[in-house]
């Protein structure tokens, strides 16, 4: 293992001795922030070689009016919550589900189907399930809603916040905010679309795109793919998660995708509106979809104030840049999501980042 | 079907029923002269007036997990605080808060399997109370015990004693205790072999402290519960004024545990053990302390993690990790929640 580490320091040393500036590396997705910050990668980096942590981690980008819709909902006796566990403590003006759960109407799921067994368990209220990610958990999303037509469970429905990863990515690269170099593109959502799906970025906007696992080498690794790309002035898209990604994906799970849902304009907590970047259920299964079985709209309510989520989310800032990080925002006291969720990138800087003395007496 | 196989309101009203279950389960179980006198309060006598004295309540879920269950984990956990603080653990009382409904079988299985941890760790129960409480008042079963025990002379553990150097050790592997109990948990179905490592450390302790050369050097010990290593590596870190520098590499770790934990987004640092201590020895003899730990059954995979750092300067503990790099472990907060992905 050495030997590659020490090989894959050498790639990036070389590309970035004679840059004129900085490289910028956006790692899309939170579960490699996460992984990036418990291996200690970013010290071993060279020093103008900078990652920045995107907007790949579900709950964090999910707009404050799909939460306040999800606590509206939380606050009828007819209705059952059934969400994924990082979504609970959410905050928004007027609380967070979490401190709705004494209602015992807010259940924490490992997956659609346990949502669907709520649903089955209590045939006088409606479940709800909140349904939030990307292209990994879609396909459950759609399997559970299509088992409810099927089986006409008709207390069933889900809101769905689904997104999808590339247009997020060109949005970024569009509207030239953030400088961004390269991608290294996220491990599972590409096991689902396939390494073919960032052709785009390369041929539109010639940047690098390199797919990796979750595992320190898979990470350091890609960094160096993406380093001699740029070092040759040649991008394209690569995987070092060839065990797993293919170039076209799981064509079953994206069949799937496309039976149950349709591209919609999606709102994304700070990138704001992008076109066909979410999934919305076909007017075939819109029985089962809450926001039009309860007449919810798609309001766009403010972040939570002082909170810049949304810098952080494009790439703007970093975590310790927000006045409220590790202050008055903690995990303890999240203030805006980056903090909430364990794949936020404001929760990594954290618990992994050094921090002053004073703030870790706190 | 009757409400005889259940725990009744009954059963903690102090009549008939209450007698029955103290002299059908209880008393058969826990067995000893001074809990068969069924007095007020129990006599001891002890072999020296330096004692130490710990209590702790135990509200566990599910009451089952694989590898133990709420009845050794009560008397388990008693026993190891005394272990660690430098004690001989002697008795224990332990305080029951039923909620009404319990099976009178699982009622019986905890009991017989804390009467069994007290017997694996030497101590005996003096003294018990039982309530029971409405439904919905408790969950199911909650557990009280108090534990006292006599100091080992020339044993002396704590904060002050700890300095740059120091050698940092553990005694097997991290995080199975939480891990086992997510997977027994409701709705978390993953396929597992994870075991808690619940089990009395005052055997190994005791291997270390004869030690005559050893003694001496056993500066500090923690056993690592609610917060797992980081949270008494943390602990350590700001009442020394030291900082602490962990190897990843040589972080005892069960494959499946990190699979699990993997999976749901979980640092195993942050993650509860059951059966694991930390011990900080003075260097020079933490080849011996090692090897002494590796020779009990439950030091088989037994380490030593890290040293301590120098004293005052960033009070913080760091871990080294696998590829080169470094990161803080901070102190964890709040409860982790299962990631979505
Ligand atoms: S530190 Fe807190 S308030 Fe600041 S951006 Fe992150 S989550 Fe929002």
């Amino acid at each position: 293992m050495l030997q590659r580490i020490w090989k894959a320091h050498n790639l990036m040393d070389l590309a970035c001795k004679d840059l004129p500036c900085s490289l910028n590396i956006m790692e899309v997705c939170g579960t490699h922030t996460v992984s990036i910050f418990r291996n200690g990668i970013r010290p071993t980096l060279p020093a103008n070689l900078r990652l920045l942590s995107g907007p790949g981690c579900p709950v964090c980008v999910t707009d404050q009016g799909y939460i306040e819709n999800v606590l509206t909902l939380a606050g009828r006796d007819d209705i059952i919550i059934a969400t994924y566990g990082d979504m609970i403590r959410v905050p928004s003006k007027n609380g967070s589900l979490e401190k709705r759960a004494d209602n015992q109407n807010v259940k924490i799921v490992l997956s659609s189907m346990e949502a669907l067994d709520i649903a089955k368990q209590n045939p006088s209220k409606t479940v709800v399930f909140v349904a939030v990610g990307f292209e990994t958990t879609t396909p459950a999303t759609a399997i559970a809603v299509r088992y409810a037509a099927a089986e006409n469970i008709k207390n069933f429905c889900i809101l769905s916040a689904h997104k999808t990863v590339v247009p997020a990515m060109e949005a970024l690269l569009s509207s030239e905010k953030a400088k961004i170099d390269a991608f290294i593109c996220p491990g599972h959502v590409s096991v689902i679309i396939g390494s073919d799906a960032y052709n785009p970025i390369v041929t539109k906007y010639k940047k690098p795109c390199v797919v990796a696992g979750f595992e320190p080498m898979q990470i350091i690794e890609g960094i160096a793919q993406i380093c001699s790309q740029v070092a040759a002035h040649a991008p394209k898209v690569e995987s070092m998660y060839h065990a797993v990604v293919t170039p076209q994906g799981n064509v079953k799970a994206k069949a799937i995708i496309d039976e149950m849902f349709e591209p919609a304009d999606g709102v994304w907590r700070g990138i704001g509106v992008i076109k066909n970047s979410a999934l919305v259920l076909r007017d075939k299964f819109s029985e089962f979809d809450a926001a039009k079985r309860f007449g919810l709209s798609d309001g766009h309510p403010e972040d939570m104030p002082g909170c810049h989520c949304g810098e952080v989310l494009c790439g703007l800032i970093d975590p310790p840049q927000c006045k409220l990080f590790a202050t008055t925002c903690n995990p303890d006291n999240p203030i805006g999501p980056c903090m909430v969720s364990s794949e936020g990138a404001c929760s990594a800087w954290f618990k992994y980042g050094r921090r002053k003395k004073r703030e870790n007496k706190q | 079907m009757g409400g005889n196989d259940k725990i009744l309101l009954a059963h903690g009203g102090g009549g008939r029923l209450t007698q029955q279950l103290i002299d059908e389960y209880i008393v058969p179980a826990f067995s000893n002269a001074s809990l068969n006198d069924l007095g007020d309060a129990a006599s001891l006598d002890l072999s020296s007036n330096k004692i130490c004295f710990t209590t702790d309540s135990y509200v566990v879920k599910p009451l089952f997990f694989a590898g133990a269950d709420i009845g050794k984990l009560a008397v388990c956990g008693t026993v190891n605080d005394l272990a660690v603080s430098g004690a001989k653990p002697f008795a224990i009382s332990m305080g029951l808060i039923i909620e009404e409904g319990l099976e009178l079988a699982a009622f019986k299985t905890i009991i017989e399997s804390a009467a069994t941890a007290a017997r694996a760790a030497g101590v005996f129960i003096a003294a018990g109370d039982t309530k029971v409480v409405e439904h919905g008042s408790a969950d199911k079963l909650f557990i009280n015990t108090s534990g006292i025990g006599t100091r080992i002379p020339g044993l002396d553990v704590g904060f002050s004693r700890i300095a740059q150097g120091d050698v940092i050790l553990i005694n097997g592997s991290i995080g199975d205790h939480g891990m086992a109990i997510l997977a027994g948990r409701e709705g978390l179905r993953f396929e597992s072999n994870i075991q808690s490592d619940c089990a009395p450390l005052n055997g190994i302790i005791q291997t270390l402290y004869e030690d005559d050369c050893l003694r001496p050097a056993i500066k500090f010990m923690r056993d690592a519960t609610r917060g797992g290593v980081a949270a008494v590596l943390n602990e350590i870190a700001r009442s020394a004024d030291v900082s602490i520098e962990i190897e990843e590499t040589k972080l005892p770790i069960n494959p499946a545990v990190l699979a699990a934990a993997e999976m749901l987004g979980f640092d195993l640092l942050n993650v509860a053990n059951e059966g694991k201590f930390i011990a900080i020895v003075q260097k020079e003899f933490a080849q011996k302390a090692l090897e002494i730990m590796r020779s009990h059954p439950l030091g088989k995979d037994a380490a030593i993690i890290g040293q301590v750092g120098p004293q005052g300067d960033e009070t913080i503990v760091e871990l080294a990790t696998a590829i080169g790099g470094r990161r803080i472990i901070q102190m964890p907060y709040g409860r982790e929640l299962p990631r979505i992905c």
